[in-house]
């Protein structure tokens, strides 16, 4: 991450925690995400369908709408996001299809503790909103035909991208989204001085800032 | 959706998409003498150093075989340039091993190297991207194989520095092109190789594209890889079509050390299987 990019992403993070707790998913979005997954489902003739949702404070993926197996018990479980086949197309924006899973001891007790369904294929292609991944759309065990198709990727693309407008202004935690190498950011604390800092008056905010610009002289200095 | 409303380019083709390879049949008066005999018969790749820059690599998977070496990007302040390490051989993704796997199979004998831009540390980031392919470059690999992009435009001019410099010191960078129509890097500079997907159930088969930006059509379609169990898996998608152009430039600089990425695209070009009156 550049110097610039760290800078944004931090002023970025700011900025959203300054305004408060955002928008929560309303049952009209929610609905809609469903509706997503049922017909991603519907036309690939799939098990089931899901949209996960990365959550940024703790590099989890949450499952956020299902459709078919599964169902009843997914929303809300999470798993790492640096792992697997949805961690992949999260961290890279990409679609894949990965087939003959079934065959694979690793991948169906991983997904199988997480889902309790053990699937032979997936489909999975990123939601993103504005050129940032907010989660995957996941498609479990579609159709034979639509398992090595290009096409068929194409559009279960075009699908995720239709979810990722649903979502447009909901999730801002993506937007911030921290290098997962980099430490925890303590946002809070430093939010918590920047209220401080705006609830005073103009000359005492002049004075504090200059007290802060002298303090980061300082260990500018120090740290070189 | 037309041009306006995607403000793109429509005339430009990221994959075969419905068309046949009829379609895009390109005539040639180049000599002759470049066939696919001359290009690479009888290769293996051995000798020819190829890093994957990707999720990493699992280093005990059957159908990879032998990494001579892993690396991965680590680094605690997200204000500064991760640093490279040695790592173990490990892959939580497991699509860099997919990828090193189809490597594997076209050239046998190459030396496999893996760089770990995704993952556990400092991954998802067109910085750990840029600051994986920054050391694959000065490591002087034969072949890097990218089967990543960033979307992010403020990394697009030290990576288009970094391909050229890549280009002009013989090492051949081969990219993934995105699967969707958008703009990202670094696949879409001349000075690499870019690969997109055809739907043939070929591995052998590939296509030169006759319109830009992507270069060459490989296959991107129930491609056989490695899982992380050692058994195979059947994957999908422009990531899986990039190592197949790289197990081929393995095999032509193991037969022909010392091409440049011109002459190797050239031959890459003249060999292609909708090409007709070159090889």
């Amino acid at each position: 991450m550049t110097r610039d990019d760290s800078t944004a992403l931090m002023a970025a993070a700011v900025a959203a925690a300054l305004a408060g707790p955002g928008p929560e998913l309303s049952a009209a979005r929610r609905e809609l995400l469903v509706s997503i997954v049922s017909v991603a489902r519907a036309v690939f003739g799939a098990a089931a369908g899901s949209i996960l949702l990365i959550d940024e404070r703790t590099g989890e993926l949450v499952f956020e709408a299902t459709a078919g197996e599964g169902e009843e018990h997914l929303v809300g479980n999470r798993f790492p996001s640096d792992q697997g086949i949805a961690g992949w197309v999260a961290a890279t924006g990409e679609a894949m299809i990965v087939d003959d899973l079934a065959a694979s001891a690793v991948f169906a007790r991983d997904v199988a503790e997480r889902t309790r369904y053990v699937p032979d294929s997936i489909m999975a292609a990123p939601v993103t909103c504005a050129g940032v991944v907010l989660g995957v759309l996941e498609v479990l065990d579609p159709a034979p035909q639509s398992r090595s198709s290009l096409g068929d990727l194409d559009l279960l693309t075009l699908l995720a991208g239709q979810a990722g407008i649903a979502l447009r202004g909901v999730a801002r935690d993506a937007v911030v989204r921290p290098d997962p190498g980099g430490p925890e950011p303590d946002y809070e604390r430093l939010v918590d001085l920047i209220r401080l800092y705006l609830g005073w008056d103009r000359p005492r905010q002049a004075a504090g800032f200059r007290l802060l610009e002298t303090l980061g002289s300082v260990l500018s200095a120090a740290g070189q | 959706m037309t041009a306006a409303t995607t403000g793109r380019d429509e005339t430009l083709t990221w994959k075969l998409g419905g068309r046949s390879p009829d379609e895009i049949a390109i005539n040639t008066t180049v000599d002759q003498r470049i066939t696919r005999d001359w290009a690479w018969a009888g290769a293996t790749g051995e000798s020819v150093r190829v890093c994957v820059v990707d999720s990493g690599v699992q280093g005990d998977n059957p159908l990879v075989g032998p990494i001579q070496g892993s690396y991965a990007l680590a680094g605690e302040d997200p204000g500064s340039e991760p640093t490279v390490v040695e790592t173990e051989a490990e892959d939580a993704y497991g699509h860099g091993t997919a990828c090193a796997s189809i490597i594997r199979r076209i050239a046998p004998q190459c030396k496999l190297y893996s760089m770990r831009v995704l993952g556990k540390v400092g991954g998802g980031t067109g910085a750990a991207l840029l600051a994986g392919l920054r050391w694959a470059v000065e490591q002087r690999f034969d072949v890097i194989n990218l089967s990543l992009s960033t979307t992010r435009p403020q990394f697009d001019r030290e990576l288009r520095a970094l391909a050229d410099q890549a280009y002009f010191q013989n090492t051949i960078m081969v990219a993934s092109a995105h699967n969707t129509p958008v703009e990202s890097f670094p696949w879409r500079y001349s000075s690499v190789i870019s690969v997109g997907s055809h739907s043939q159930n070929d591995s052998d088969f590939v296509l030169a594209n006759t319109r830009p930006p992507v270069e060459f059509f490989a296959r991107g379609s129930a491609v056989p890889v490695a899982g992380l169990d050692g058994k195979p898996t059947r994957n999908t998608g422009n990531s899986f079509a990039t190592p197949h152009i790289t197990g081929r430039c393995a095999l032509i600089l193991g037969k022909h050390p010392g091409l440049t990425p011109f002459q190797l695209k050239t031959i890459l070009y003249l060999t292609s299987d909708n090409v007709r009156g070159g090889a």
